[in-house]
């Protein structure tokens, strides 16, 4: 197996054009279908047992994401495996759709069931969603970057409304009757004037039709939607409340070992030497040594950890640099360093020099963003199990396909031997996009010839995993005597270059993201750099605003054009009550912001105690947009959990290092937002039914932390510029 | 050496192996194929792992089995009587109380020791029961709405259980 400890240290860029080393927005990778998977349609459906399948395919117009101009790669239009989601229609009138997307709470399983009923005019209920199979599922690039709602629900509308107009004309031609006097309702097609209807499972019956969707089918405007954009209740909550969901950690095969790794005190440490006679010894446990991997699988969970505790190794650490971490991260990268800014508008516009001279105020500061976990409540884990050379993986992850093709690498055979099935997984947060537990089982597996379970353990979990990036992010700016923006620099030291773009109105702007070296493993997040560099932003137009002595709400107005922005902001402070004067101790903030398509802004209040400097948040609006709502109630959903994880990194939550290692890898020592942490949450759903739906997952998190630092500074007069500002309170 | 033992679990006698000072957690998961509690942490922080021991929650990763015999032990795979879901499921249900659904049972499970013992707790005294139980995901307030529609609920605790006698 390669196993290949300095990718463990570095995963892989996806795109060799990028030049940040992290797992960068993702969402923006330009990476074409890497394996051959098309299935014989023919033999699909004979699988199936007949019935009607409806394709879905790329096409030209979906290649182009309208709004940000994001192209995919033009081999991705040229592959042969251009199949993106299937809808099958089987002869008993179930229908079921198939999709490579993952479910790890966002709900897309009730959202994209709600889009099919609503074109096809069948009951939520009885639409099964297929998700995540390689074996089974077309394939696709991954869950992340708040793709579904604006990129695979409205392919799925289309693929719903072709089945529809060919159910329709089968009808018609069963009936012997015009399609016009048809109408498709409740699973079936009716002709009124006869008062006969015919069941779609019917006319599904004894076919093996195939069809591609067709792009002229006519789907239903949001306003006359009734399923979409209704509250549907989650559609599998009644296995989540029993238990009875099946996560992959659950997962249970025939034989099944249970595997541990045995991990150095580093992450990149080589192994020097090692003695796993005593472990070997031990009944039924197999030891893999291969390369820096050390692994035992054993017949119970107690049998693993022994004999993992038995086995003596010496590693060698990699050499620290010793450096302060934001010292570190301010000395760009030797190799060029400066890449990495190349998302929405150029780095620079105007001149700084020309625009400072204008001033009359002029501020810089500098703001700091710690490492934090995402600790989805379920760590990485897999049940692997090789079977004549094929091998199946369950795991938890947002990109099952990559996962595959990383099997594939690692054993050296082809992607499809391998076939990798994702139960609808304990969350993700950007966190899940790699697949190391699913390598570690199915080394042990293929070495002890049985399936192996292997589950990570939290301290693995906040240790192996990869981490938001720190950052360190320089703004300088300058405001005329009216209070107009006129010069806007700001570099970004490594966290990266998601929403880097300044939003307001500045004629001379600089902005650059910067790459670092970088001590600790680093990728994706929930929003990714939006979060620190909304945070720099909105606390420097905050401080800007008192600068000129204007209120914080109406300086961000007279800065902004942006109508979406000016609705998001105006509803929050709106709901807010802003302009109300905050009780003694306590402090009112407002931020706004916008990332991958959609639109947020949040007032909080705080109480800071100046004895004790405890600093509650005590309410927290937030307004939405994220262009037609598919479903109100788990938008709301999200949008509150969004506020509710960027509570956690406003406040106190960081990953702590002692020298280059993490220093509080458990839950008792990396504080998590829990139940009394809640401030009384309000959120304000903007719905645009004119325009197209952006994702919701991500955006919502994006200007807690900033309003919550704006509430502190009116609150008690202290700026706070790291993030997080109170991890031990705050000193007034 | 194996260490046998009788633990009693949702209402059944099970012999399970509880040597080397073993936590329920891993019995109910790996002996018993009751998978609906879930690891989290390992430590008793996180509350996935939540089951009741004669009606008290407890955090089954850091619970010693050895100490449980006699112990009537339930699991969220035993709180629903037949198809009838206890008034707290039903409660998460009807708010969307979870999102990936992970923390569900634990919090489920810390919840239901809360309304069978209180059906008019407070929303402090809701805090401070479930403050020992994490959803990443965030769904707080919704599981605090939940609880307080589940201890109101009139075929709540009390009813439930005399349903059961």
């Amino acid at each position: 197996m390669k196993y290949d400890t300095s990718r463990a240290r570095n995963p892989r860029s996806y795109d060799e054009t990028d030049r940040f080393d992290i797992e960068p927005e993702r969402y923006e990778l330009f990476e074409g279908p890497r394996y051959q998977f098309e299935p014989d349609r023919r033999d699909f459906l004979k699988v199936l047992g007949g019935g009607i399948l409806i394709t879905l395919v790329w096409r030209a117009a979906e290649a182009q994401d309208g709004e940000s101009g994001r192209r995919v790669r033009r081999s991705v239009l040229s592959a042969p495996q251009d199949l993106e989601a299937w809808l099958h229609i089987a002869d008993d009138g179930r229908v079921t759709i198939y999709t490579g997307k993952t479910e790890v709470g966002q709900n897309i399983r009730t959202s994209l069931s709600q889009v099919v009923a609503e074109e096809l005019h069948v009951p939520v209920e009885s639409i099964a969603m297929v998700m995540a199979d390689t074996n089974l599922t077309p394939y696709d690039r991954g869950t992340f970057g708040s793709r579904t709602s604006p990129s695979m629900a409205p392919q799925l509308r289309k693929a719903a409304a072709t089945a529809r107009e060919l159910l329709v004309d089968l009808a018609a031609e069963r009936l012997g009757v015009d399609r016009e006097s048809l109408v498709a309702a409740e699973g079936a097609v009716r002709h009124e004037a006869s008062n006969r209807s015919v069941a779609f499972g019917a006319l599904a019956k004894d076919r093996k039709l195939t069809q591609r969707v067709t792009s002229d089918a006519e789907t239903a405007a949001p306003e006359d939607w009734k399923v979409a954009g209704t509250p549907v209740a989650k559609v599998d909550a009644r296995s989540f409340v029993t238990g009875s969901h099946q996560y992959a950690s659950d997962v249970v095969r025939p034989g099944m070992l249970f595997g541990k790794v045995l991990r150095p005190k580093l992450v990149g440490a080589t192994l020097e030497s090692i003695d796993a006679s005593k472990a070997e010894a031990m009944p039924g446990v197999t030891v893999v040594r291969d390369g820096d991997f050390v692994g035992v699988a054993a017949p119970s969970e107690p049998v693993a950890r022994q004999a993992l505790a038995a086995i003596e190794a010496e590693w060698k650490n990699p050499e620290s640099s010793g450096e302060e971490l934001y010292a570190r991260l301010k000395r760009p990268q030797e190799d060029g360093g400066g890449g990495g800014f190349r998302r929405r508008s150029g780095g620079t516009r105007g001149s700084i020099e020309r625009g400072m001279a204008e001033a009359k105020h002029r501020l810089q500061s500098t703001y700091a963003i710690a490492y934090v976990a995402h600790a989805p409540l379920e760590p990485r884990a897999a049940v692997a199990e090789w079977n004549d050379g094929k091998l199946t993986v369950w795991t938890g992850t947002q990109r099952p396909f990559g996962v595959q093709g990383d099997l594939a690498e690692a054993f050296g055979m082809s992607g499809e031997r391998v076939r990798v099935i994702v139960p609808d997984t304990g969350s993700g947060y950007g966190g899940k996009h790699t697949g190391e537990a699913a390598l570690e089982a199915a080394r042990l597996a293929k070495e002890a010839g049985k399936p192996v379970k292997l589950v990570w353990t939290r301290e693995e979990e906040f240790t192996w995993a990869y981490f938001r990036p720190a950052g360190v992010i320089e703004v300088d700016a300058g405001v005329d005597a009216d209070g107009k923006l006129v010069a806007w620099e700001f570099h970004n030291y490594n966290s990266g270059g998601s929403a880097i773009a300044p939003l307001y109105e500045v004629a001379n702007q600089k902005v650059q993201s910067h790459r670092s070296d970088a001590p600790l493993r680093q990728g994706s997040y929930r929003a990714l750099a939006a979060t620190a560099n909304h945070f720099a932003r909105e606390s420097h137009i905050d401080q800007l605003a008192h600068a000129v002595g204007q209120d914080p709400h109406a300086f961000r107005l007279s800065n902004l054009k942006d109508e979406r922005l000016r609705a998001v902001l105006e509803a929050a402070a709106k709901r807010f009550g802003w302009g109300s004067v905050a009780a003694e101790g306590h402090g009112f903030g407002i931020a706004v912001g916008s990332e991958k398509g959609s639109y947020v802004a949040n007032c909080a209040e705080v109480a800071v105690d100046r004895t004790t400097g405890e600093v509650r948040v005590v309410r927290a609006v937030t307004a939405f947009e994220c262009g037609t709502i598919l479903n109100p109630l788990h938008l709301e959903n999200q949008v509150e959990g969004a506020v509710v994880m960027g509570l956690g990194g406003a406040l106190f939550e960081a990953i702590e290092l002692e020298g280059d290692a993490v220093a509080n890898p458990r839950f008792s020592r990396y504080r998590v937002p829990r139940f009394g942490d809640m401030p009384k949450l309000e959120t304000v759903l903007v719905n645009r039914p004119d325009l197209p739906s952006a994702g919701a997952g991500e955006t919502p998190i994006v200007t807690i932390a900033p309003a919550i630092g704006n509430a502190i500074f009116a609150a008690c007069g202290v700026r706070l510029t790291s993030m997080p500002m109170v991890p031990k309170g705050v000193k007034v | 050496m194996a260490e046998m033992l009788e633990l009693r679990v949702n209402g059944a006698a099970h012999q399970v192996d509880v040597a080397g000072r073993r936590k329920l957690l891993g019995i109910l998961r790996d002996d018993l194929g009751l998978t609906g509690s879930k690891y989290g942490c390992g430590e008793g922080q996180c509350g996935a792992c939540t089951v009741l021991v004669d009606g008290v929650a407890a955090k089954s990763c850091v619970a010693v089995a050895s100490a449980l015999a006699g112990r009537e032990i339930t699991t969220i795979e035993g709180l629903a009587t037949g198809d009838k879901l206890h008034p707290v499921q039903q409660a998460f249900i009807d708010h969307d109380a979870m999102q990936c659904g992970y923390c569900t049972p634990g919090m489920v499970m810390a919840g239901a020791a809360l309304v069978e013992n209180n059906r008019e707790p407070s929303d402090e005294q809701i805090v401070e029961a479930m403050q020992g139980n994490i959803c990443r995901c965030g769904t707080y307030q919704r599981i605090v709405a939940a609880l307080r529609q589940a201890a109101a609920a009139p075929t709540g605790a009390g009813d439930r259980q005399e349903a059961a006698s």
